[in-house]
Formats: structure tokens, sequence, C-alpha cells
């Protein structure tokens, strides 16, 4: 197992020259200068001129790139263009933001999901299962920007309850937690659905049965287990998203988060403040998806016997 | 008219099973009667589809609804109304009165419990011992089977087909049932390994003196493990008998064509004889006997109305028109 673990994140490191190298090669072929940007509007040409020698920026890219990597090999992201402060600094300072987001968003979502899908499958095509249904299907065909606009309508705007935006006490949590909670509320709830429905046609189910353990117990204790590898794998996935920095939802929430700092970077083309949010992301999520790989062995006992 | 039979452990009277789906009626199970007394062993034989494990599964009241509806009929087992028992008085029955072995032992097992936990949770369901003597006992019943105790803690897919099959079988047996459903249990594995596990069972089943429902359309099985043979048709028990009755005086022409499509080994050169055509579609059964259109005996007469059971001895039924007839005789009788 221990192996398996050292393996994994031994491949970790042909993932994160291929991410770096892809966004630095599209930043640079984005539109818009950077010494320019950097110099900001009405500056002098010489100032420009100064700036870009000053950054390295007169250099072929791919030099640009190497420097960069050789400096992220010895543990150093570099200066934000924008606020001149350290990239990992600044990142180490909004990810545990977007981590607290991320953790309650997907306990509002797993909170949700898990109880309205295990029913919605063991009742099918009862009341319980129709109204969750169409509720999932509204839930993922809702945009959150919309979902997160019309809660600050009616419970900032109107109601006055909870806080716009920021990050002040529990009560700043709520809205941005459920607008993103519900989102992935309904696409964990159909997958619930479907893996529960799948499993309870299967055999065991059946022995389960006609060995006299009563329903509930069948349901807990021999369908869900099985039926929860490939929702544990949607749960994972959207976590890791989430990890990665709900953009949409911190900006409308002004939600200190990575998200909001990495929408902020790629506007202003702030190169390395971007790279580092995207390795943190990389990371982040290879790092989940890897946990959600474990997850399983100990779920199932036939994956635990291939990780060798 | 046969003799009543007393100590019945299953009596099973007129069951009547349809799947209602939306593409029609499936008549499954058409009248069935199953009358065993304790500690015999009835073969139910039959092709796929003529309704032999939904018979078994009814007994459980495990018929999956929807689509299954139970339409009459009634199920005593041990005397108890198994059609009428409340839920929670039919799961205290299941496993424990009356378990089943079913057809594949792959997918029958729960693939994320060891095989332990999955014998252990019988006995502990139905027997008022603590989880630690459940896991003992569940260890000897592992020991009985011929598994070693050791592999308590091993998952499903750390075992073979035919070990699969002993673990099922020590589950179903592990509350010592009154009734053993037993449906194709040989099926799907390999021959020499059909013959242990039979073996097992047979051994077993006389140990603790279970009476058995025997699923197959194996003559060969039925010939070894059972009392007595119900032969079944598009739902219908055609010709019910003891073993001798139905080797040695055949009755029913269908039962006459399973005989004939088995190779004989004096005449290696005889060819076999395939029952000619295929069961009826069971959503638009026959009105008249459902085998006639297969029937080489087949007249007018038997297209009109289903026939009736003919009692030709104290144990042994045929349905079938033609015995209506003075002197009639299928093949095999004259030879």
């Amino acid at each position: 197992m221990s192996k398996y673990i050292v393996k994994r994140l031994i491949m970790l490191i042909p993932v994160l020259i291929g991410v770096t190298f892809l966004v630095y090669f599209i930043l640079s072929m984005s539109p818009g200068d950077t010494a320019t940007m950097i110099a900001g509007e009405g500056a002098e040409a010489e100032t420009i001129e100064a700036i870009r020698k000053e950054y390295g920026l007169d250099q072929p890219v791919i030099a640009q790139y190497g420097k960069y990597m050789w400096n992220l090999l010895r543990g150093d992201m570099g200066r934000s263009y924008l606020t001149k402060r350290d990239v990992f600094t600044t990142i180490a300072g909004a990810f545990p933001n977007t981590a607290k987001l991320a953790f309650w968003s997907i306990l509002v979502a797993v909170a949700i999901a898990l109880p309205i899908g295990i029913i919605s499958a063991t009742r099918q095509y009862s009341m319980v299962d129709n109204v969750g249904m169409v509720a999932a299907l509204l839930g993922v065909a809702t945009p959150n920007f919309w979902l997160g606009l019309m809660l600050i309508i009616l419970f900032s705007l109107k109601l006055g309850w909870l806080p716009s935006g920021g990050m002040n006490g529990w009560q700043s949590y709520i809205m941005p937690a459920i607008t993103l909670g519900t989102g992935d509320a309904a696409l964990i709830t159909r997958m619930t659905r479907s893996s529960m429905l799948e499993v309870v046609r299967q055999d065991y189910i059946r022995t389960a049965r006609a060995k006299g353990v009563p329903e509930k117990a069948v349901i807990r204790k021999h369908a869900l287990k099985n039926a929860l590898i490939p929702v544990v794998t949607v749960i994972g996935l959207q976590f890791g998203g989430l990890l990665g920095g709900a953009t949409l939802t911190e900006t409308i929430f002004a939600w200190p988060g990575v998200g909001r700092l990495l929408v902020d970077s790629i506007k202003s083309k702030d190169t390395p403040m971007v790279l580092g949010g995207v390795i943190m992301l990389t990371i982040t999520f290879s790092v989940i998806n890897l946990l959600v790989d474990i997850l399983y062995a100990f779920i199932d006992p036939r994956i635990k016997a291939q990780y060798r | 008219m046969a003799e009543q039979k007393k100590d019945l452990v299953l009596d099973i009277k007129d069951l009547v099973i349809h799947y209602e789906t939306d593409d029609g009626v499936v008549e499954a199970v058409n009248g069935i009667d199953i009358q065993l007394e304790h500690g015999k062993t009835l073969g139910l034989v039959g092709e796929t589809g003529s309704g032999k494990t939904t018979t078994a599964l009814s007994i459980l009241r495990l018929v999956p609804d929807p689509p299954g509806v139970i339409k009459s009929g009634s199920i005593k087992l041990d005397g108890k109304d198994v059609l009428n028992l409340p839920v929670a008085e039919l799961e205290a029955i299941r496993g424990n009165l009356v378990s089943m072995i079913f057809q594949d032992p792959m997918t029958s097992l729960n693939p994320v419990l060891t095989v332990g936990e999955q014998i252990a949770e019988v006995i502990a369901l139905h027997e008022n011992i603590s989880e630690k003597e459940a896991q003992t006992k569940a260890g000897d019943m592992l020991e009985v089977v011929g598994i070693p105790r050791e592999r308590y803690g091993e998952y499903p897919h750390q075992f073979s087909g035919g070990m699969k099959q002993r673990v099922v079988i020590a589950m179903a047996l592990a509350c010592n049932p009154k009734l053993l459903l037993a449906d194709e249990p040989t099926t799907a594995l390999d021959v020499t390994i059909q013959a242990q596990v039979l073996e097992t069972m047979k051994k077993l089943r006389e140990q603790y003196g279970s009476a058995m429902i025997m699923i197959t359309h194996d003559l060969g099985i039925i010939a070894e493990v059972c009392d007595e043979v119900s032969v079944v048709y598009a739902g219908q028990i055609v010709e019910h008998g003891t073993l001798e009755d139905i080797f040695e005086s055949t009755m029913h022409p269908y039962t006459e064509g399973l005989f004939g499509s088995l190779p004989n080994i004096e005449e290696r050169k005889a060819r076999l004889q395939p029952i000619t055509g295929l069961m009826p579609d069971p959503t638009n059964l026959p009105k008249g006997c459902c085998f006639a259109p297969r029937c080489k005996y087949c007249t007018e007469n038997c297209a009109k109305s289903r026939p009736d059971k003919k009692w030709v001895s104290d144990t042994h039924y045929v349905r079938c028109s033609r015995y209506e007839e003075p002197g009639f005789q299928i093949e095999r009788r004259g030879q």
C-alpha cells in the first residue's frame, strides 16, 4: 500500500511539469503585453522597456519558463508582478479560506444527497423519488452564480439576515456553502440513486434477504457499502474541484480564497501568481484523487488486493 | 386418489404467480401443488423459464414485486401461512426455518463482506447467542463444508467457484433449516466440482435431516439425490411421482422427451431425440395443454382444455388427456 502511494506521488511530477508548461505558454500567447500591464496605464515607453528587462520578459518564452522551473525547484515560486508579494505566502494565505468553504460545501452536499439518493432508490417511483429527482435536475441545471445572486437578493438585501460577502463569522459561510453545496448535491444524489438501484438488483442482496436480514439492514449493511464506490469518486472529484477554488462563487461573495485570487491574477496577466495557483490546484486535486483511491481499498477488498 | 400425506413441512396449493409487465402478463406459475414431508427431497425438473425458481422464491416470499404478483394459492410452511405472514415474522423464518442456495455462487455472496461475516450474520440473526459465539459457530460451519476455519476473514473474491458455493451451503445450513431450497446449485460449476458439491449437500442434508427441494434441469442430479420428482412445464406440474414412478414408469410425453434427450450409455450410436419446438410464450399460453404444440401424441382434444391431474397410483399423477383413452401408452412404456 505505501509503495503504491509513493508511486502515485512520483507520478505527480510529470503531471506538474506538463500543467505548468501548458499554462505558461497559454498565458504568453494571450493578448496584452505583460510589461505594459505591470507598468500601469499611461506609463512611458522607457519605463515599460526597463520593466521588461527587469522581469526578464525580453527573453524567449522557453527561456523564461526554464528559469521559472529552476527557481521552482529551489522552492521559489517568485513574486507577484502586481502586488510584489511572495506568491507562496499569498496562496498559503488564501488556501485555508477556500478549504474551509470547500469543507462546508461538500458537507452540505453530502448531507442532502446521500439520504435522498438512498430513499429514492429504495422507493423507486415513489413520491420522495419523483420530488427528489426533479429537485436534483433543478440543482444541476441552476447555475451557481445565479443561485448565489438570488440568495444575496433574498437574505441580504430584502431580509437582511446574512452578510452578502466577505468572511466574517459563521454567518458568512451559509450562503456560499449552500450555493456550492446544492449544485454538487444534485449530482451526488443522482449518482447515489443509480448506484444503489444497480446494487439492490444484485444476487447477493437477494441472498441477504433470503437469510432473513431485515430490509433496513439489507440496505445499510449489504447494499450501501457496495453502492458507495462510484459515489465516493464523485464526492472526491467535487471536493477536489472545490479546493481548487470556486471562482464564480468566491467572486460573487467576495470570498478571500484561491479562486478569486486566480481570476484576478489571470485578468492582470500576473504569470507567477497564476502558475502558483495552478500548481496548488494540481497538487490538491491529485492528492484528493489519491485519497479517494485509498478510500476505495477500505470499501472494496477486491481493489485492496490490486494495490501492490 | 392419493392418500393424504401427514407431517408436511411444505404444503403449496394451487399457486398462481404472474409477472405483470408493460409488455404483457407473464404467466410464470399456473397452479402448482407441492406436498413435501419432513426430511424428504423433492426434485423440480424442467427447462429454463418453466417457473421453477419463481416457485422456490415464493416460498420465501421473495418473488420480485413489482412485477411479480402472487395471484392465488396458499403456501404453508411448517404450518405457517407464508403468504399472509407479517414481514417481521417472515424475516424470522427466512434463513432459519427455510433457506435457499442460489444458482450462481459467483454473484450470490456480498463482495465487500468476509465469508465468515456472512455466515455469522445469519446465525446471529436467528439464534439467541452473542456475536462471539456466532463467529465461532460460523467457523464450525466452514469446517463442516470442508473449508479451513482460518479462511473466515477472507473475501469471496479469494475463493474459487466451488468453494463459494460451499460457503453458500454453509450459510444455508447454519441455522439447521427444516426446508432447504436448492436452485440449480451446481449449474454454474464445472463437472468435477459439481460432484463434490452435490456430495457435500447430500451428506449434510442427511446429517441435519432437512427436507429439500432440488431445482434442476439435470435428470442425473435428480436420480442422485431425490425421493420424489415433479416435472414442471410452463408453470404447471405435468407429472409427479416417486423417483421410481418417474424413471421406471414414465407417463407424460414431456417427461419421455426429457429422457429421450439424454445420451444413452449402452447404445452409444443412438442419436439424441430432442423435444422439437420451443416452450410456449409465457405471455400467451395455449388454451389447452401447454405441451400440445410439441407433443407427438397430440390429438384435437388436447388443444381444447387444460388436462386435470390423473392419479395412476397413490404416489403418481400425470396431466395428460390422452390417458382418458383406455389403453393409451407412450412409446417409452411400450419398450
